[in-house]
């Protein structure tokens, strides 16, 4: 015979300002089964989970209902309660009668009333809750980490020197990520690289540290703890094991006019190539798609002067296969590209560049040794604009977000410009001037006040080329909207910081959720910013929404804190809410028909089939067991079960009958 | 080939010539342009500043006599007559209680299925594959091609070519064999709503557009608007005024400027009408040239 337990929680006055919390309490008395009930004001403070363990042994309840906020707030809590009083934990069911009722209605008998069906339908539920014991799954110690920029640099290094083996995963042929193409660093200006290549050698020397690169994730499954990983290692027709990075090959390869992705198309390449001298690893890899060879079966000049011999030309894309207990996606941005902008010539004027692109022009590695030349024709600039907000807070191009680095890096430009051109100017056309960070602000201030940047509220509407200048035309909003022209030189273009190319498809392979941006999602803007909605799975850097050099740092310690952790457990514990095949006693063994259905419709790959045998090993039936391992309890082949044989624990079907029956009755 | 035809005002008025070349180049690639039986203004500039369901009514009513008429595309060689009849398309076919007030006011029932053409997009559509076959002579001149304000505008209901960089009306005065100019004022104002009302206005506004053509070169303004064609070209006096100096560059319709092409007598175009007179001359005869002509994306944000 049950003898439930009601707890009606006040919430403060969240539900009690709405529902009358004593004439819940008291109606419930009523109910069949209910054996005690009872309101107090804050359910969840120490006093109230006393009560709840108290009224467990005191009135020797087989179950309890709390009613309260959403089990998503305090479920465990109430689980913990209800063991702490000796019952199974899940013996214990939440009445949601805050989201789902105060917070929603006003106040009279109709919200009361709700609020006690409510109570009678988990009351009813309750009753048929089974004592369910925790899944225990071991734990791989070994982290992936997605993408080798700063922030997967660092998550990597921290995560290596936990002691935990690391994978990383690199698409590029180098790892570097768009901090290796950036020249000076805000707000010390501290130079890039110098910063940033001891880090890379690191993490090519580190014991723990296995780096893949030129390298994609073909698919992702399992669970937290336990997830099987494909990595497609891109062919890069080089012998990596023989290669000594002598660099024979790039030199002596004819097909040297190609567009340099590092320089963003400012300087050329050879066919085969390392994307920059200070490149992790130093081996160069062939484009086919450009390669001589490739194209027309005749050339193998870098086969001729390799001597390690490390060119193959017929080696072929590898997946390899590996078993990892946590991923940390850190795949980084992309920007807007200039042809993104209609009102600024589609990208035709090649004086107008990018941010990243005036990065290269200014960086001592870059196609001009760090001299700013604009790359029509070589001249030096002597009048520059800066447009700020390029494509950003703007919802007309459908980006309304702040890119958030721009403001601090145009600073930067401006400074590093007047720096390198003496009797240069600079104008910075900018909607705000947004410097929120430490030393920040200064940082903007000296642009203005030391390096005399002309700083115009105000923005551009149109640039065009008139006699080899380009013509400016914005408005000044702090002189009455006037309208503003400049004969420019040079036009720099902060453009929008938008989702890293494949980000779509990378989140769908690894059941990540993404923003309409296409930016990753974090499970909680504040108290979860870089755990993933699945478990196991976290994201650090631009991935995730713009974000400059400190806070993708500090965000990637953060995921390699949160790895850390996970991996101090020797075994995780799930929860046991999964789906179950119904199991008898021979001659039926099942009531499953062995049809099978279930199987494609399941997105975790969970059901397999299992053969039931007799004494003498002969096959008798077929059914389905799903992998409690690989289950996320979806109900999915629940709905699907034709003969009703599954089940998912917690959420059973009687259970659910009795819910719908409770309401119906009521 | 028949096609629905809607002339407004100033193609029966200033712009005589547009109706005339429109009607010549038609002929010539045998398309007939039937006019909309009982046609009434469009209410360009007044009505939707004065009155939203009269604004709406006038354009609806003329569709509406269209489709009566079992015309399926129509052509609008007007920009403003243009705008105004797209825009009250996917306004009403966007609002299902507006559409029914509209048609009771009308007293017709307006469906919505007609397709609206502007010139150029007439010309994209039936004009630009029969040029090879029809020209008659190269149109050797450097010509800046000036979209003004409504042609490709707003993008996000036409859907046609590029609004700040638009490049249909380029891509046939290349394939006539001219020199068409990238400059800067394309897509600026002319300054059309000022007109009557400040001529000053018109003066400096339309005065940038000739210089910087003038100053690039150009020989001649390529519109393909009445509004446009009458600021350039009939405020000329005003223009040089404002510029400090004298300028002769003629502003010609596209399709004058393809009539000229397929051979077609200046006199039937209307080319003798214009206050710049027109003195392009030394025409020679037209050699067919495969020229780059990529249509440009469309890189709008939808």
């Amino acid at each position: 015979m049950a003898r439930i337990g009601v707890f009606i929680c006040h919430c403060g006055e969240n539900i009690s300002a709405t529902v009358d919390c004593p004439k819940v309490s008291e109606v419930a008395a009523k109910f069949p089964g209910v054996a005690f009930s009872t309101d107090y004001k804050y359910m969840c403070s120490d006093p109230g989970q006393s009560l709840v363990v108290n009224a467990i042994k005191e009135h020797k309840l087989t179950g309890i209902v709390v009613s309260a906020c959403s089990p998503r707030m305090h479920e465990p809590t109430f689980r913990r309660a209800c063991a702490e009083g000796g019952l199974n934990p899940y013996q214990c069911e939440m009445a949601n009668i805050r989201e789902h009722c105060s917070w929603v209605h006003e106040k009279g008998d109709k919200t009361d009333q709700k609020a006690i069906d409510i109570v009678r339908m988990m009351v009813e539920k309750v009753k048929r809750n089974n004592a369910l014991l925790p899944i225990k799954v071991p734990v791989t110690k070994t982290a992936l980490v997605i993408g080798g920029g700063v922030a997967g640099i660092q998550a990597a290094l921290d995560i290596a020197n936990a002691g935990h083996k690391v994978i990383m995963v690199e698409r590029d042929p180098s790892i570097g990520g768009h901090m290796s193409q950036l020249s000076e660093t805000f707000p010390t200006l501290d130079c890039s690289q110098c910063i940033l290549t001891p880090r890379m050698v690191e993490v090519a020397q580190n014991p723990n540290i296995k780096l893949y690169t030129y390298a994609e994730i073909e698919s992702v499954e399992g669970f937290v703890g336990n997830f099987n990983v494909k990595i497609r290692k891109k062919a890069k027709s080089v012998d990596e094991t023989l290669c000594n990075g002598c660099g024979m090959c790039t030199t002596k390869c004819p097909n040297k006019k190609n567009p340099n992705e590092f320089e963003l198309g400012m300087g050329n390449r050879p066919a085969i190539y390392v994307p920059f001298p200070q490149a992790v690893p130093n081996i160069p890899v062939i484009d086919k798609t450009q390669c001589t060879y490739y194209k027309n079966g005749k050339c193998k000049i870098c086969e001729k002067v390799c001597q390690p011999k490390a060119i193959r030309f017929d080696q072929e894309d590898e997946i390899i296969e590996v078993a990892v207990g946590a991923i940390a996606l850190c795949t980084g941005f992309d920007i807007k590209k200039t042809d993104f902008f209609p009102e600024y010539g589609y990208g035709k004027y090649k004086d107008i560049i990018d941010g990243l692109q005036f990065e290269r022009l200014a960086s001592a590695s870059g196609p001009t040794s760090g001299e700013i030349r604009r790359p029509s024709d070589g001249q030096v600039p002597k009048k520059i604009v800066f447009v700020a907000c390029a494509g950003s807070r703007d919802p007309a191009k459908g980006i309304e977000y702040c890119s958030k680095i721009c403001c601090m890096y145009t600073a930067k430009h401006a400074i590093l410009y007047k720096h390198k051109v003496h009797d240069g100017q600079a104008y910075i056309f900018y909607m705000d001037i947004r410097a929120a960070g430490k030393n920040y602000d200064e940082f903007t201030r000296r642009a203005i006040e030391e390096d005399q940047a002309q700083y115009i509220r105000g923005r551009v509407s149109r640039i065009y080329e008139r006699d080899g200048k380009l013509i400016v035309v914005g408005a000044d909003t702090l002189m009455n909207a006037q309208t503003v022209e400049i004969e420019a030189d040079m036009v720099v273009l902060a453009t929008a910081g938008v989702a890293n190319k494949g980000a779509e498809e990378l989140a769908q392979k690894l059941h990540v959720s993404y923003d309409q941006h296409k930016f990753f999602s974090e499970a909680h803007p504040k108290l979860k910013p870089v755990e993933t909605n699945t478990a196991g799975i976290y994201l650090a850097g631009a991935c995730q929404s713009p974000k400059d050099i400190p806070e993708s740092v500090a965000a990637a310690s953060g995921v390699a804190g949160k790895i850390a952790c996970l991996f101090a457990n020797s075994e995780l514990t799930r929860e046991p809410l999964i789906a179950m095949v119904d199991r008898q006693a021979p001659p039926m063994y099942s009531s499953c028909t062995g049809c099978f259905l279930c199987q494609p419709v399941c997105p975790y790959n969970a059901i397999e089939r299992e053969e039931v045998k007799d004494r003498n090993g002969n096959l008798v039936r077929e059914l389905a067991f799903i992998n409690p391992g690989l289950c996320q309890g979806c109900g999915t082949c629940v709905a699907v079960c034709k003969s009703k044989s599954i089940d998912i624990e917690g959420y059973t079907n009687l259970q659910m009958y009795a819910e719908v029956d409770a309401l119906l009755n009521s | 080939m028949k096609l629905g035809f809607y002339p407004g005002c100033s193609l029966e008025g200033a712009s005589r010539e547009y109706n005339e070349s429109v009607m010549a180049i038609a002929e010539k690639i045998g398309i007939e342009l039937v006019s909309i039986p009982d046609w009434n203004c469009c209410g360009a500039t007044a009505a939707h500043n004065l009155n939203k369901e009269l604004s709406l009514s006038l354009p609806a009513r003329n569709l509406a006599l269209a489709e009566e008429a079992g015309l399926t595309e129509l052509v609008v060689p007007c920009a403003a007559c243009y705008s105004r009849f797209t825009m009250v398309q996917h306004e009403l076919m966007h609002d299902e209680p507006l559409h029914k007030r509209v048609n009771e006011i009308i007293g017709k029932e307006y469906k919505g299925n007609l397709r609206i053409l502007n010139v150029i997009q007439f010309i994209d559509e039936y004009v630009i594959d029969k040029l090879d076959e029809n020209v008659k002579f190269e149109f050797n001149k450097k010509v800046a091609c000036y979209y003004g304000c409504l042609l490709v505008r707003p993008n996000k209901v036409l859907k046609f070519d590029r609004t700040e960089d638009p490049q249909t009306m380029d891509i046939v005065m290349k394939k006539l064999g001219a020199d068409a100019i990238d400059w800067a004022y394309k897509t600026e104002c002319c300054g059309a709503g000022f007109s009557v009302s400040f001529t000053e206005a018109v003066a400096r506004l339309s005065g940038n557009i000739v210089e910087d053509a003038v100053h690039r070169g150009a020989e001649a303004i390529i519109v393909a608007c009445p509004m446009c064609h009458s600021n350039l070209d009939m405020r000329r006096k005003e223009i040089d005024k404002f510029n400090g100096k004298k300028s002769d560059i003629p502003v010609i319709y596209i399709t004058q400027a393809i009539g000229v092409a397929l051979g077609i007598d200046h006199k039937k175009l209307g080319l003798q009408r214009h206050f710049v007179p027109v003195n392009l001359k030394d025409f020679k005869p037209f050699v067919k040239k495969e020229i780059d002509v990529e249509k440009p994306q469309n890189m709008e944000v939808e």
